[in-house]
């Protein structure tokens, strides 16, 4: 994997937060999110359902579903510029032009009564001033690109008749038709079956490495983030909480919630079946609901009175590993083996 | 087909089983095909043993799963279970047989009546079988609640009070109220997050060494499959194409679907070498499965040639225990350890 170094940084997130109004009160979905993506990276955001990667995500492009709202005093650069403060026309400029999103559902994402030639052709004339002909040129060229066959043909096919993966193929032929400078993909795989998973990360990966084009992976999976990520941002319940190069986020978690998810993982092991897989006690809380302090300390098999009284801080454990726990200023407050299999 | 345990004859035991539903079209909807779900499907589950059933979407996994149940009717195929010949039954005497047979699916929500609170979601198995009623069989729903560790005082809520994994605890304890021997678990933990899927694992694994239960795990996922199953059953459009002992199995491949499968599952290892075989294309569809081998148009075998275009390849022991349909895969004469 390249060192973190000498890149220069594409996207610039900072205290980034989005608020739905609650029962009581406003409810902060995204609290304070902070990373950065260097191009030609790949950053990986990971986390479970209702921790906010897909909120960040939509954030980054600005398309929070209302009644959500992203908060002032945070900022998005996009190569220097604020995306928070740009008006609509600009933003539209950049949107699908210098950065794209691949959805997860490519069923519901494409237009079923048009062409998926008509639809991929539509992006490039809204951005570019090029010919009808022109358009269907690239639009071909970027089926092609994605892997699919006899892009001519399927072109003017329309969404039902392709299966699942040459969907997603055409979402992602979509999203590259202008060579975007950063690709955001919300678990793009997800909704596919393992042997076509395989295909379209092998895509993902090859497009990174002849395009140059940075991606932003968001995902539930720490399969896919072990093999396409070098970096990876880890959330829980709206926060970053951990974030580190993938080898040493694999290699020696920092915060007990990553340490729980990579053991709570089965894994594929021929050669041992275990008695019993590894478990994080309880659930995720309610963003309405959170617990004082450590927003994981009901869960944590660690916490002490310290974590109830006071949040703890993204504490930078090396250069680029940073993670939010006491822990990292209190090693020895660390419970040696940790006990499994709690009731929900 | 042989099961490796010793147990004597299987609890469950599939001949031939297959599923077609017929494809209407033209204005008067006449019949014009059939989508072959599942197709001549053989397969045996012993006493307090899972069996897993794995493949992707639309390879057949679910409806044999209710297709043995009887939730919906199998086009031809026998299904055995405890001696009883569960095809033939009807009416009163196919409900006394479901006391034996339950399902857990997928998504509890959706299998759960909204208006009903958790205790009579529970409740009701009790009192159509009339195993309880009144205070006992409040106390019944309480013990199984606790067993699926879940408070008892949870009866009174209704569904959309609890998370999935939650959801997933009370599907499986309204399974158990009726004391069944046999489950299919059809993807239980698929939509539960990591660290509520492993606890809804351990759950049904517990289960089973207290209870004796016998469980045909269908999923598709096979990382779980490899911490659940004593044996795996692969299915790829409509058909069992390989079935072995757990560790034979995900070490020791021999069909290559299986192989292709096992190669595209995510290695958590950064880094990691991974020698993928990368399939071209998608299944294809049931409708117009292809002839012969249905695999043979994405085959990578070294050996394929036109006899599997033609020829159906049997499911064969081809070492024991260990069933292969493939034409070109030898027997093999294992060393006995």
């Amino acid at each position: 994997m390249t060192s973190p170094l000498p890149q220069q940084t594409l996207l610039d997130v900072h205290a980034l937060q989005v608020t739905f109004p609650g029962r009581a009160g406003m409810v902060r979905a995204v609290d304070g999110v902070s990373f950065t993506v260097a191009a030609g990276e790949t950053v990986c955001l990971v986390g479970e359902s209702g921790c906010g990667k897909s909120l960040t995500a939509m954030s980054l492009l600005r398309l929070v579903p209302a009644p959500g709202r992203i908060e002032r005093g945070g900022h998005i650069r996009f190569d220097g510029q604020d995306l928070l403060s740009l008006d609509e026309p600009s933003l539209r400029s950049i949107r699908g032009r210098e950065m794209a999103m691949i959805f997860q559902e490519p069923s519901t994402a494409l237009n079923p009564v048009l062409t998926i030639g008509d639809q991929i052709a539509e992006v490039v004339r809204v951005h570019t001033r090029c010919s009808r002909a022109e358009a269907w040129q690239r639009t071909e060229a970027a089926l092609a690109q994605v892997g699919i066959a006899d892009a001519p043909r399927r072109a003017r096919q329309y969404p039902h008749e392709l299966s699942g993966g040459m969907r997603q193929r055409v979402m992602i032929a979509m999203a590259l038709v202008l060579s975007p400078r950063l690709v955001i993909a919300d678990e793009p795989t997800t909704a596919l079956d393992v042997t076509i998973q395989a295909q379209i990360l092998e895509l993902l990966r090859d497009l990174r490495e002849r395009t140059g084009m940075a991606l932003l992976l968001i995902t539930h999976d720490l399969g896919v983030v072990a093999e396409m990520a070098a970096r990876v941002i880890v959330m829980y319940a709206g926060r970053v909480v951990e974030e580190a190069p993938v080898e040493a986020l694999f290699a020696s978690p920092r915060m007990p919630y990553t340490e729980g998810l990579l053991k709570a993982m089965p894994r594929l092991d021929p050669a041992e079946r275990l008695e019993r897989l590894s478990t994080i006690a309880g659930t995720v809380p309610s963003p309405d609901a959170l617990p004082s302090g450590c927003t994981f300390r009901d869960r944590c098999p660690h916490a002490w009175e310290r974590c109830a009284q006071e949040e703890p801080a993204l504490h930078q454990v090396s250069a680029a590993h940073r993670a939010r726990c006491h822990l990292v200023q209190e090693p020895e407050r660390r419970v040696p083996t940790t006990a499994t299999g709690a009731h929900a | 087909m042989t099961t490796p345990s010793a147990t004597g004859t299987p609890l469950l035991q599939v001949r031939g089983l297959t599923k077609y539903f017929p494809v209407r079209s033209g204005l008067l909807q006449r019949v014009t095909g059939a989508v072959k779900a599942v197709d001549d499907v053989s397969f045996d589950v012993a006493r307090g043993e899972t069996l897993a059933l794995v493949g992707e979407s639309g390879c057949g996994k679910t409806t044999t799963g209710r297709a043995l149940l009887r939730l919906i009717e199998p086009t031809r195929g026998a299904v055995h279970f405890d001696g009883t010949d569960v095809i033939a039954l009807k009416g009163e005497s196919l409900r006394r047989m479901r006391r034996h047979m339950q399902i857990v699916f997928q998504d509890p929500y959706g299998s759960l009546n909204p208006r009903m609170t958790v205790g009579e979601a529970v409740r009701e198995g009790l009192l159509v079988h009339q195993l309880a009623e009144g205070s006992e069989a409040d106390r019944r729903v309480s013990r199984l609640l606790d067993e699926v560790g879940l408070r008892p005082e949870y009866a009174s809520r209704f569904p959309h009070e609890f998370s999935g994994g939650q959801r997933q605890r009370i599907g499986i304890a309204r399974a158990l109220a009726v004391e069944p021997s046999f489950i299919v678990c059809d993807e239980p933990v698929s939509a539960l997050d990591v660290s509520v899927q492993a606890q809804v694992v351990n759950l049904l694994r517990d289960l089973q060494r207290d209870r004796g239960l016998s469980y045909l795990f269908i999923a598709h996922d096979l990382a779980v499959v490899s911490h659940m199953a004593d044996r795996v059953a692969v299915m790829y459009l409509g058909r069992i194409v390989e079935s072995a002992p757990r560790a034979t199995l995900f070490a020791g491949a021999r069909m290559p679907y299986t192989k292709a499968l096992l190669s595209a599952v995510p290695v958590p290892v950064p880094g990691a070498a991974r020698q993928r075989v990368l399939l071209p294309g998608d299944p294809p569809s049931p409708v117009n499965p292809p002839s012969g081998c249905v695999f043979h148009p994405r085959c990578p075998h070294p050996l394929k040639d036109a006899v599997c275009t033609r020829v159906v390849p049997p499911l064969e022991e081809k070492a024991p225990g260990h069933f292969v349909a493939c034409l070109k895969e030898p027997p093999t004469s294992v060393p006995t350890p």
